[in-house]
């Protein structure tokens, strides 16, 4: 501290705390990081600017990946969307982009999830739920509909059956006549974290870090735009992580990815440039600021230095963001409208690449079209009013910021260290290390919230009564039309061309073969994604987890 | 002597993978004293019940976010009736509209606890209900 600072303590703060204390004892996150009163230069001792603030768009990418960041090119304005039917969700899908949004984002079934048809018994009541149902290549092309794949990028969230997912994909793209080497969008496609965190996995490690490399090494000759990947630490800060933890796990399943692509004799800046991330936006805005910056500078640490990586697209970190849906509400819903504002502000001041803002009302259900609409609005009024997006990073420098930036770094990097020596992230995930960080991490935050140590605006103070607002109904009978609709597609396709797609996937899954051609055979025969996930199954046997509580 | 500990199953059913809610309720039902056991993750309503019986609790929570509450409450308490199993306290906690709340009480769903609910709240009627029967 230096003489000023002192001075300062003695003189002006010290009376002031004497007639008028602090309102807590202490001052932390919504993670429970510690927050000092003040930041000052002495919080920065020995910080360099040059080597660890640099420019926009020049490593080590703190102050952003962009040159010019928001000045060229805003985010793209990605919404989340899927319910019922293939062709219920075209029509939502074709409604927001005549709305002004710039990117679409799939959400998927929990039967499709998890590799089941819709007609399969497992998937009874969950048909068309919680995302769209995809069964087959006819629901793909229905999704698709007149919406031209060469020209917009398409975001899909799936993990274990991402393979078959992207097959079917493909084949759209190819039958509007799209080229594949000029398409682009995301497959999600981060298995390591589905074990941490969401828990929407078929099949054990080994076989899925296959199906992922498959995924890699693919795209890397074949879709030279599309993002095979989207390391995700979303899920993980929604099943409870701090902000810390989310960073940390994201990044060393990266780690983990790349070093698979490596062992399958890749080199690292044929696909590195394509790996992609997702990130959670969540309350806590400086925290959330802090782990974006962090982030970049971690990875570009990484690629360089252990990975040897030498082409600056593959050291600079691009993600995606989406706000905190586990803040949401379910009293008040209107007050979501304003956390989600705060919470994409801080995406943009993080320097997002692309983001999606939850609906008002998703603390009940899938969103409405009106509330979805104030959630895209929300985006475009920070574009365009805020006057945010005016210069790069315009918090670089502050001492707080960057003080937080430091040390959401050591933190991360202390927890990677702590999975290297458990052998990487598969074995760290055997012995349940990250899920059991994250079920305490949860239960404390529970706990706090509980006892009002923090307070949840409308759920532990201020409270109201209120009548539940209007939900998006979802048709109960898209069930029973999936069930005619497969019911008609296997009456109709060749079911020798079928087995016969089916029967050489086998043989290449119990081989070595990349997956992916024989997936894309598969899908073109119109071979379900229930019967692929199920020819898989028997070479690849099923994951069960230990339940940690 | 203590009084006997109050068992409760803690089960997730249905396709979602979303346990944080399961985890959080089965941690502070086992601080606050009870015999917790959580089925883990993709449990058919048949196999809740089973785990009921032979683990002979006081206590079902279900934990269910995903819509698909009907279906599978409707499968579950028709197994419990079948299997006799009529005291035993059902449990929801998660996200369920109000609309469906009068339905789900009706075929014998003792409680459904909405997102926001303390898990005080939870302990507490527990205690009370499982103490009366």
């Amino acid at each position: 501290m230096s003489p000023a600072e002192r001075a300062w303590e003695q003189r002006t703060l010290e009376p002031t705390l004497a007639k008028s204390p602090d309102r807590n004892s202490d001052f932390t996150t919504v993670s429970s990081y510690p927050i000092r009163r003040l930041y000052t230069q002495a919080d920065l001792e020995g910080w360099n600017p040059d080597t660890e603030l640099g420019a926009p768009g020049a490593p080590p990418y703190t102050r952003g990946i962009h040159p010019a960041m928001y000045r060229d090119r805003l985010w793209t304005m990605r919404q989340f969307a899927g319910f019922g039917s293939a062709n219920d969700t075209n029509r939502r899908f074709r409604y927001l982009l005549s709305q002004g949004q710039t990117g679409l984002s799939v959400a998927f079934d929990l039967p499709t999830l998890m590799g089941y048809d819709s007609d399969d018994p497992l998937a009874e009541g969950e048909v068309g739920r919680c995302g769209v149902a995809i069964s087959s290549l006819a629901d793909m092309e229905a999704l698709f509909d007149q919406i031209p794949l060469a020209d917009v990028t398409t975001s899909m969230t799936i993990n274990s059956p991402a393979a078959p997912i992207w097959a079917m994909y493909l084949a759209v793209a190819e039958k509007q006549g799209a080229d594949w080497q000029k398409i682009s969008g995301t497959l999600q496609n981060d298995i390591l974290k589905e074990y941490i965190a969401q828990k929407e996995y078929i099949y054990p490690p080994e076989p899925s870090m296959r199906m992922v490399t498959d995924t890699i090494e693919f795209g890397a000759k074949h879709t030279p735009r599309f993002n095979p990947i989207s390391i995700s630490g979303y899920h993980i800060r929604e099943a409870g992580s701090t902000a810390i933890q989310e960073l940390a796990f994201t990044l060393r399943d990266g780690i983990e990815y790349v070093e698979h692509c490596l062992g399958r004799g890749m080199q690292v800046d044929d696909f590195a440039p394509r790996l992609s991330f997702f990130f959670n936006a969540h309350n806590d805005f400086f925290e959330e600021i802090a782990k974006y910056r962090a982030a970049r500078r971690i990875w570009c640490s990484v690629m360089r230095e252990r990975f040897g990586a030498t082409n600056p697209r593959s050291w600079a970190l691009r993600f995606h963001s989406q706000t905190a849906g586990c803040s949401l509400t379910a009293q008040q819903p209107y007050n979501n409208v304003v956390r989600t504002a705060v919470q994409a502000l801080a995406a943009v001041l993080g320097g997002t690449q692309s983001l999606h803002t939850n609906s008002l009302d998703e603390a009940w259900a899938l969103p409405t079209e009106a509330a979805a609409t104030i959630a895209l609005r929300t985006q475009q009024i920070i574009a365009y009013e805020s006057g945010v997006t005016n210069t790069a990073d315009p918090l670089g420098g502050s001492y707080f910021v960057e003080a937080l930036t430091n040390e959401v770094e050591r933190g991360a990097w202390d927890y990677i260290e702590r999975i290297d020596a458990l052998g990487g992230m598969v074995a760290s995930i055997e012995r349940g290390f990250p899920q059991r960080e994250i079920a305490d991490a949860a239960y404390r935050y529970q706990v706090a919230v509980d006892q009002k140590q923090k307070i949840v605006v409308g759920v532990n103070d201020y409270l109201m009564d209120g009548k539940q607002i209007e939900t998006l109904e979802i048709d109960g009978s898209v069930g029973d039309r999936q069930a005619d609709r497969l019911r008609k597609l296997r009456a109709d396709r060749s079911n020798a061309e079928v087995e016969r797609r089916l029967t050489s996937l086998r043989h290449a899954a119990a081989g070595t073969d990349n997956l992916m051609p024989h997936l894309i055979e598969a899908v073109k025969a119109y071979a379900t994604l229930g019967e692929i996930c199920s020819a898989l199954r028997q070479p690849f046997g099923v994951y069960q987890e230990v339940a940690i509580t | 002597m203590p009084d006997k500990k109050i068992r409760v199953l803690i089960a997730k059913p249905g396709l979602d993978g979303h346990d944080r809610g399961a985890k959080v309720i089965a941690r502070a039902l086992r601080d606050a004293g009870m015999e917790v056991i959580y089925t883990g993750l993709r449990q058919t309503p048949e196999m809740i019940a089973s785990a009921a019986i032979q683990e002979d609790v006081d206590v079902i929570g279900l934990s269910i976010l995903s819509g698909a509450h009907n279906t599978i409450c409707a499968r579950l308490m028709e197994l419990l009736r079948a299997k006799g199993m009529t005291d035993v306290t059902v449990l929801i906690g998660g996200i369920i509209p109000e609309a469906d709340i009068a339905d789900l009480k009706k075929s014998g769903i003792a409680e459904i606890f909405l997102p926001g609910t303390t898990t005080q709240a939870i302990v507490e009627f527990i205690r009370q209900r499982v103490a009366v029967a």
